[in-house]
């Protein structure tokens, strides 16, 4: 529900008329809310701002908080949003600081007919500003979410020498399509930098494996073949080698070891033999 | 048309595939091969793919046939450098080019390719020794 022009025009006499009292009564209240964990000053200097920002948007004559002069106002909604979120507010008190100016505004309003009805369409366009900042915290924690999938995705998939010629990969952590190929690429660019002819893929870290995490797995060993190194996995645990077995899945002639120990005893014995052919 | 240089290193024949690998490209490598093969009497082929970005299956069909009829020709056929894209794509399109030795470099395609000359020999000693043992046990 939009204001009328005229409602707007009442709104922002009545922000001028009030102006301090109002911004102290918010500040109050938000303060109330945050028990503490923002300064005083600080919350002052925010709804002042904001407040300020309502004045200017409704002077400019917006009824609406998607129109073109509310622009400042939504800028600084999404900046106090975007900062609670950061500092880990829940959603309510981010909201409230936004709602409490209605609070405010009824103290300041008549009560007969007619200062309801302002209240009534000033609350619908508070409400907007409360529900926009509502969704830009969501945004905010997003983001925040998706960035830290990814370094999470950077952080867990580490190619490591073990030796010379012999790279291993230690996966931790459930193996989905998106880190598969993370993993895939990886160990594939490593193999191509180092000139490592075997590779062993260490799943120790992997919870569970189903038939998809074993597709990953097997494609990658299949593509290190194809690039000319051998692929050996290690790692499996007595509850994934039955999960193995019962669904059915085939590792071929790919060698699996136990433990990374062994996988790369195994390595270095097929090493040595053939150093020692070559002699 | 351009070719596709063929090199004589030693016992080996090494081809460095710098080009893009069109059909005609593909088929006209595998009869040069087939040709150089026989004029030198090498027993190994080195096929240096690391400057390709695309191998689809025609290409990969060519170099099993590349590696067939060099082995009717007693030459080893190793492809070496195959980029990690390549590999991937090559698996997730399901082509496992069977029947194809890959290393990882060309140094590493010239150790595979002594190793399995060594290996042949060894064996060979190995047979001599074998039937030059059995007589001496039907003598005694």
């Amino acid at each position: 529900m939009a204001l009328s022009a005229e409602e707007a025009s009442r709104f922002v006499v009545l922000l001028e008329e009030n102006q301090d009292d109002l911004v102290g009564a918010w500040t109050d209240r938000v303060a109330a809310t945050l028990r503490g964990r923002l300064s005083r000053t600080e919350l002052q200097r925010q709804t002042a701002d904001l407040f300020k920002g309502f004045q200017l948007a409704l002077a400019g004559g917006a009824t609406d908080l998607a129109h073109e002069p509310a622009a400042e106002l939504r800028a600084q909604l999404t900046e106090l949003s975007g900062h609670r979120a950061r500092q880990g507010f829940s959603t309510t008190e981010t909201a409230v600081s936004v709602y409490s100016l209605k609070e405010a505004l009824l103290a300041k309003l008549g009560d007969d007919l007619a200062g309801l009805r302002d209240y009534i369409a000033f609350s619908a366009f508070i409400d907007a500003a409360a529900l926009f900042t509502f969704d830009s915290y969501v945004r905010v924690r997003e983001e925040l979410i998706a960035d830290q999938a990814e370094q999470l995705l950077e952080l867990s998939t580490p190619v490591v020498k073990l030796w010379e010629g012999v790279v291993a990969v230690p996966l931790v952590g459930t193996l989905d399509s998106a880190r598969a190929q993370v993993v895939m690429e990886r160990l594939l660019q490593t193999l191509v930098d180092t000139g490592s002819p075997y590779a062993i893929i260490d799943i120790t870290g992997v919870p569970a494996v189903d038939t998809q995490v074993a597709q990953h797995v097997l494609k990658t060993v299949v593509a290190a073949r194809l690039m000319g190194a051998d692929c050996i996995i290690s790692g499996i645990r007595p509850q994934i080698a039955q999960t193995i077995v019962a669904l059915g899945i085939e590792f071929g002639d790919i060698a699996t070891k136990a433990s990374l120990a062994d996988a790369l005893r195994y390595v270095l014995n097929k090493n040595g033999s053939r150093k020692h052919r070559e002699r | 048309m351009e070719r596709v240089p063929v090199l004589k290193i030693g016992d080996i024949l090494l081809v460095s595939i710098q080009i893009d690998m069109e059909d005609q490209v593909a088929l006209q490598l595998q009869e040069d091969l087939a040709d150089r093969i026989v004029a030198t009497g090498c027993h190994g082929v080195i096929i240096d793919i690391s400057a390709l970005d695309i191998v689809d299956s025609f290409v990969g069909r060519t170099l099993a046939t590349i590696a067939s009829i060099s082995r009717v020709l007693d030459a080893e056929t190793v492809v070496v450098g195959m980029r990690p894209a390549v590999a991937i794509t090559l698996v997730e399109l399901g082509l496992s080019l069977p029947g194809i030795r890959t290393a990882l470099n060309v140094e590493l395609g010239m150790d595979l390719l002594a190793r399995n000359r060594a290996e042949e020999y060894d064996d060979r000693d190995d047979e001599d020794e074998d039937e030059a043992e059995t007589p001496a046990v039907n003598a005694s």
